[in-house]
């Protein structure tokens, strides 16, 4: 025993600083091992698709598939996009908007108009997965149960949506997505 | 294993020459056939054994289902068929194993209401319980895992159902819990990508458990059995060898499960499953009503119990995260019950207070199965949120309370007493002996009986 005092020395430092560089790099190989189950290069290549929506007449639906999920694209009837407009806000359960065309973070009022896009109030685009547990929701064949809104219905757990896909009755959290798209020209659509 | 020294003496050369280099046989015999069991033991006990069959069965069906299963969303639901249809008895392994998880689970929900009853997760059995409650969640998560292979309907949405309850984590911090949806999914869905890491995990999760249930026998060992009077072993008398006693009863009891499982192997393979699960997955139909394997219904109950008012109480947005938290919950709480049971007698049997609440747990658990197989609608799911609290009650009520405020019934002074009436005297010959004086005194039992 040479010394006998509580300070710090070379010893305690050289062991502080080997575990330090033994634990970044513990967390460094493991890194590649939980990171190799994201979604891959091949998923997110296919992150982006085109859709023609010349054939779809006023009150039809088409449903399209988008990064494995299925994308609902109505073209609204005059009475449906104006039962959308009629809306109050403080009706809705959840009054975001939820439409990724707006910037992340930013809050904007679940209005009809934040849904669509300006000059094509029509057509409305939608996620078609219930924000409940992820069930696709009835309302877009002919003779499917539109629910108490005229929208759509999720038979799951029960999920009413308007025909703005906002959540109006049920379990679900939020209005079903939008997702980010463009107009290329008046017919054609770019999601993703 | 465990506190017993083991009587094993290698009778050949060999056997010394490897006994003193690796005593595996010593370990085994102390583990197995001359370890001390409680004489008064009754049929309930019997299960540890049959579940240790069932692990073993379902990793010797599954190991060779895997050799003609394909996991890959384009071929797997063909290659169930091609198994049930083509291979030479695949029609036979295949409903082995998918028979074989329901009874898994029959036994081990067997395995946990006799523990409860008789009190097995008090001191000093609380570790050999908490490993108990992590072989539970393992075979959880391993039947959640193997139903996504057949890749039918049931398996598809059963997955998108579960797997999205972790976007409820988003009500705490937006994106976190869709970050760990698509970490899971491997992509933006349910997809081959995801069948394909459920099968690799699947494969592996069974030795997890057969690790873990090592654990779990040697915590046994360790401790000591519980028994229906809920005492102490308090002399050698009082217990029998392993074999041939309690394994011979245990071969009984198997039996009667055998009969139970090759019934519904050979005359009922789907009955326990789903017609839907008979229909291709396809990622743009949900089936009407999604249901999991009944042995998770209780579970699903008391998640849909959450909606946006729960008896009254409204939930708004919080709704969906509550019912996650409280489904994981009902199976966490089960680990605390050491320390919340605040009783010092084990077996219910003699405590007349707390035998009405056992009960009703158990209708409760069996009540929640009924409604999870319903629709989450109307009054089921009222009955759901008011079992949902009756469930969690028995734990956070009924244990800590009826602890304090119980009279017991008077208990035996020992096992012995117990089983042979009172004033029993040991007969002359059986006290006093060591190790293998248990031989003695399980000889006696016998001829008693």
């Amino acid at each position: 025993m040479t010394t006998e005092t509580d300070e710090a020395d070379r010893r305690d430092f050289l062991v502080l600083a080997g575990n330090a560089f033994a634990a970044v790099g513990a967390a460094s190989l493991i890194w590649p091992f939980v990171q190799q189950m994201n979604p891959d290069a091949s998923t997110k290549a296919l992150a982006s698709i085109e859709v023609d929506l010349a054939p779809v007449k006023p009150g039809q639906a088409i449903t399209a598939m988008w990064r494995g999920k299925p994308l609902f694209i109505r073209n609204r009837t005059k009475e449906e996009v104006e039962a959308a407009q009629k809306v109050q806000l403080n009706d809705l359960p959840d009054t975001e908007a939820r439409n990724e065309s707006f910037p992340p973070g930013k809050s904007m009022p679940a209005t009809d108009a934040n849904r669509v896009q300006k000059d094509h109030e029509n057509w409305l685009v939608l996620v078609g997965i219930c924000t409940h547990l992820g069930c696709i929701p009835k309302g877009q064949s002919i003779g499917d149960s539109r629910g108490d809104f005229g929208g759509w219905f999720c038979p799951c757990h029960g999920s009413h949506y308007d025909t703005s896909g906002r959540i109006r009755k049920g379990p679900a959290p939020r209005n079903l997505d939008v997702p980010p798209f463009v107009f290329v020209s008046d017919t054609k659509i770019k999601i993703g | 294993m465990g506190g017993h020294t083991s009587s094993y003496e290698p009778t050949s050369r060999w056997g010394k020459w490897f006994d003193e280099r690796l005593p595996i046989a010593r370990l085994m015999h102390g583990s197995f056939v001359d370890f001390p069991t409680p004489r008064n033991l009754n049929y309930l006990w019997t299960f540890g054994g049959i579940l240790s069959f069932c692990l073993v069965a379902q990793i010797v069906t599954g190991v060779i289902l895997a050799m003609h299963y394909n996991a890959s969303d384009v071929a797997a639901f063909n290659s169930i068929e091609h198994i049930r249809r083509d291979v030479n008895y695949g029609w036979l392994l295949r409903n082995m194993h998918a028979v074989g998880a329901s009874m898994f689970f029959v036994a081990v929900y067997i395995h946990i209401f006799r523990g409860l009853y008789y009190g097995s997760y008090k001191a000093p059995r609380e570790v050999l319980w908490i490993l108990g409650v992590i072989i539970l969640l393992l075979m959880m998560a391993t039947a959640f895992l193997g139903y996504t292979l057949p890749w039918g309907q049931m398996s598809f949405w059963g997955v998108t159902v579960i797997t999205n309850l972790f976007s409820a984590l988003d009500t705490i911090y937006q994106g976190l819990g869709t970050g760990i949806v698509e970490w899971l999914w491997g992509g933006y869905s349910v997809s081959g990508v995801t069948l394909n890491r459920f099968f690799s995990l699947h494969y592996l999760l069974p030795f997890v458990l057969t690790g873990i249930v090592i654990l779990h026998i040697w915590a046994l060992h360790t401790a000591g059995q519980n028994n229906p009077t809920g005492l102490d072993l308090k002399e050698p008398s009082e217990a029998v060898p392993m074999h041939p006693y309690a394994t011979s009863k245990d071969a009984v009891g198997l039996f009667a499960f055998l009969l139970l499982f090759a019934w519904f192997v050979f005359f009922l393979p789907d009955y326990l499953g789903h017609a839907d699960n008979y229909t291709p997955a396809n990622p743009l139909v949900t089936p009407p009503h999604i249901v999991p394997e009944w042995y998770f219904l209780p579970f699903y109950a008391i998640l849909r119990a959450f909606t946006g008012s729960f008896l009254g109480l409204p939930l708004g947005q919080y709704a969906k995260l509550l019912g996650v938290l409280a489904m994981f919950g009902s199976i966490a709480i089960l680990a605390f019950a050491p320390w919340l049971d605040w009783s010092r007698v084990r077996s219910v049997k003699y405590r007349p207070l707390f035998k009405y609440a056992f009960w009703t747990f158990a209708f409760t658990c069996v009540a929640l199965g009924w409604l999870g197989s319903k629709p989450a609608e109307g009054i089921y799911t009222t009955m759901a949120q008011i079992f949902t609290v009756l469930y969690f009650a028995y734990f956070l009520i009924a244990m800590p309370v009826l602890g304090l405020i119980e009279t017991p019934n008077k208990l035996p002074r020992s096992i012995n007493e117990a089983v042979l009436g009172d004033g029993h005297t040991d007969p002359g010959g059986r006290s006093g002996h060591g190790g293998t004086g248990t031989v003695a005194g399980a000889t006696a039992v016998a001829e008693k009986r």
